[in-house]
């Protein structure tokens, strides 16, 4: 293991130099880990999660790391990120479908706990009959859970994101969990090309006592951390509680959208902003829906795309906006119930312009011609104009 | 840093709530107390929700007592009884998620050492027979396999007293309760059983009748968990709702069951044991020379 230096977070994260690798998703992920002075990392194993962990563990044994070790099951691995957060140390873990789901209970309650801690989610099936195959319905389970969630569309996106999740959860006005997710094998399994920052320069430590509620490590005041706990009170303070704690809960979430802008480059990517027809995608759908821009501007049709990357906070304005002139929004996605697609039509006005797919699920790759041929019903092309794909 | 994140800044002390003060100053921290002397000091808890006549409630008092460190001690509980009490306590308290327990225990002992290697932070698990034996069972068991530095209580009143009185596996085989409304088909899970072939370092099964040993016991086993391994104190503390015991009998009841299959067993492995024993014999010493 080389040496490795502290270095500022801006600058590693914005300024470092960078140098490009021909490596797969789970790679990226870890890569990222590598850097950024993780002090713990907890696995379970599970298809295809189990790859990232693997490579995790591997720099626990290079000194990388001070603490691993493989959990009893998910919701044992997502309560001892918990128990080793509050304990004031950088903590990592990864899962995939079924396991997100049965880590869901402790992960739901991170927000509210203030856990700044990161998960990869590396999507599969979740639902009878079982697949090991990539599809992305996991993530509308955590929706609503108060978590940042960030979308990978490659490797590139794998790292950036996984990287700046640390950054950005342990920041004092944010202080909730980041997911960085991406679809298992599409990403996790195939090489890309990723810039990274070098290898011997990491993130500075996590500060604990740089946080907006004490870590429990008895050097903190006061010392009588829970004496009035809100649930043993009449349930009028309970609600009270609950409720301006979740208030905050929420807030914190939508303020970590400065530093999405900071260190990501926005919310959101537009390809061709003049388009009359979107397609509004995110993670792998979004390459696809790269590709379909590229074939439209072969056939001289006027396409965009907006690519989402954060989908907790959703930039809703920043949708609106993008998508003011549109006449044809076209929302391509890994799952059967399509849930980028309702959060869409919940920003705009005029949701009628949206067209539902097309949705591949299951694990089915997501041909680009399925894109092609909204496209081309949006625009009325018929028959001939098509260029072979 | 321990004692002295207790201790306000200079100045300060006149505009802290008298209850704080008072804990500053008549508490336990930072002293050697006798358990016996409970009552004529201010201790970890005194205001609970609990049931009047709960043995639980008398148990965990005991157990803030009892504690070696308490300025440097998490507790941990889950959905419970006990955390009514446990949650208004001068000790921090982490309340995770059903069954949780000896997870975000694992995670904060670990957490704890690489912050603090030369410290002594004590973890301390008191969480109830449903949590640790139903719910939480692989979460528990598996902290002792990986043999977790921290101590686990489990305060069994033989019911899911919290939700209004249901089976739970710790409960006797044949008796009739919410959710077993035919008699319980099956015998008390053998918790200490488990936790010795498990690999807790020191087990004891014990109904509170008798406050000096209860004491003693939990000042082992969190020494014990300090240096070895994980600990674990299975402990008899009857609910008098459920099992409709009359509030004046609650001791008589756990003397009974005491004497039927509550009797007290204490396991320790023998690099336990030579511990005790050598910083028994020191304790003994410094009190021969006072």
């Amino acid at each position: 293991m080389p040496e490795q230096k502290v270095v500022d977070t801006d600058y590693l994260l914005l300024e470092a130099p960078r140098e490009k690798k021909f490596i797969t998703g789970a790679q990226a992920m870890a890569e990222a880990v590598k850097r950024a002075n993780v002090d713990m990392a907890i696995a379970y194993p599970i298809t295809p999660q189990s790859e990232v962990m693997h490579l995790v563990g591997d720099l626990y044994a290079q000194g990388y790391l001070k603490d691993y070790y493989r959990a009893e099951e998910e919701y044992g691995t997502m309560s001892a990120i918990a128990g080793a957060s509050r304990g004031g140390v950088r903590v990592f873990t990864a899962t995939s479908g079924p396991g997100l789901l049965r880590g869901i209970e402790a992960i739901a309650s991170w927000p509210g706990h203030r856990i700044p801690a990161v998960l990869g989610v590396l999507t599969r099936v979740v639902n009878a009959p079982l697949s090991i195959q990539p599809d992305n319905i996991e993530l509308a389970y955590l929706l609503h859970s108060g978590i940042i969630l960030l979308h990978a569309e490659n490797q590139q996106d794998v790292f950036d994101m996984t990287l700046a999740a640390f950054a950005i959860s342990e920041m004092v006005d944010v202080y909730i969990p980041v997911a960085v997710a991406t679809e298992g094998f599409f990403v996790t399994h195939a090489k890309g090309y990723v810039n990274m920052t070098p290898e011997d320069m990491k993130l500075p430590p996590r500060d604990p006592y740089k946080a907006p509620v004490p870590v429990t490590d008895c050097e903190v005041p006061p010392a009588r951390i829970q004496r009035d706990a809100p649930v043993q009170k009449s349930n009028f303070m309970s609600y009270l509680i609950h409720a301006v704690w979740q208030q905050e809960v929420w807030a914190s979430n939508m303020r970590a959208m400065k530093y999405i802008y900071k260190y990501l480059g926005g919310p959101i990517e537009v390809v061709n902003p003049e388009a009359e027809v979107f397609v509004v995608a995110s993670g792998c759908a979004a390459a696809q829906g790269r590709e379909a821009v590229r074939y439209a501007q072969q056939e001289g049709l006027n396409v965009g795309l907006v690519k989402i990357k954060s989908i907790r906070p959703f930039p809703a304005k920043e949708v609106r906006e993008a998508l003011k002139n549109a006449k044809a929004v076209i929302i391509p996605e890994h799952n059967i119930e399509g849930w980028l697609s309702k959060e869409v039509k919940a920003a705009i006005p005029n949701s009628g312009i949206v067209t539902d797919g097309p949705r591949v699920y299951g694990g089915m790759t997501l041909p680009v011609e399925l894109i092609m041929e909204e496209i081309y019903k949006s625009l009325g092309v018929k028959g001939k104009q098509r260029v072979v794909i | 840093m321990g004692l002295k994140y207790i201790q306000p800044a200079p100045g300060f002390k006149e505009y802290l709530p008298k209850d704080y003060v008072d804990l500053i100053d008549f508490g336990p921290f930072g002293k050697e107390v006798d358990v016996q002397y409970m009552g004529q000091y201010k201790e970890i808890l005194e205001e609970h929700p609990m049931c009047a006549g709960c043995w639980m409630a008398y148990f965990v008092r005991v157990f803030y007592a009892s504690l070696p460190n308490p300025e440097d001690t998490i507790v941990i509980g889950t959905a419970g009884c006990a955390r009514l009490a446990l949650s208004q306590a001068a000790v921090p308290f982490i309340y995770g998620n059903y069954g949780d327990t000896n997870a975000v225990a694992s995670g904060l002992t670990r957490a704890l050492n690489i912050r603090f290697p030369d410290k002594n932070k004590d973890v301390v698990v008191v969480a109830g027979d449903g949590g640790l034996m139903d719910i939480g069972f692989s979460m528990t068991l598996h902290s002792w396999f990986r043999k977790e530095k921290f101590t686990t209580i489990m305060v069994d009143n033989e019911v899911y007293g919290n939700t209004g009185g249901q089976e739970s596996g710790m409960s006797p085989k044949g008796v009739q309760l919410k959710m077993a409304p035919k008699g319980k088909k099956f015998e008390k899970i053998p918790a200490t059983e488990l936790a010795k072939l498990a690999g807790c370092v020191y087990v004891v099964k014990i109904a509170p009748t008798n406050i000096k040993r209860v004491a003693k016991v939990i000042k082992r086993a969190v020494l014990a968990a300090r240096h070895f391994g994980p600990t674990f104190i299975h402990a008899y503390t009857s609910c008098n709702i459920e099992y409709s015991i009359p509030t004046e009998e609650v001791l008589k009841d756990a003397r009974e069951r005491e004497k039927k299959d509550f009797g007290f067993e204490e396991y320790m492995t023998d690099e336990v044991r030579e511990y005790f024993e050598e910083i028994e014999k020191k304790e003994k010493e410094a009190k021969a020379k006072k």
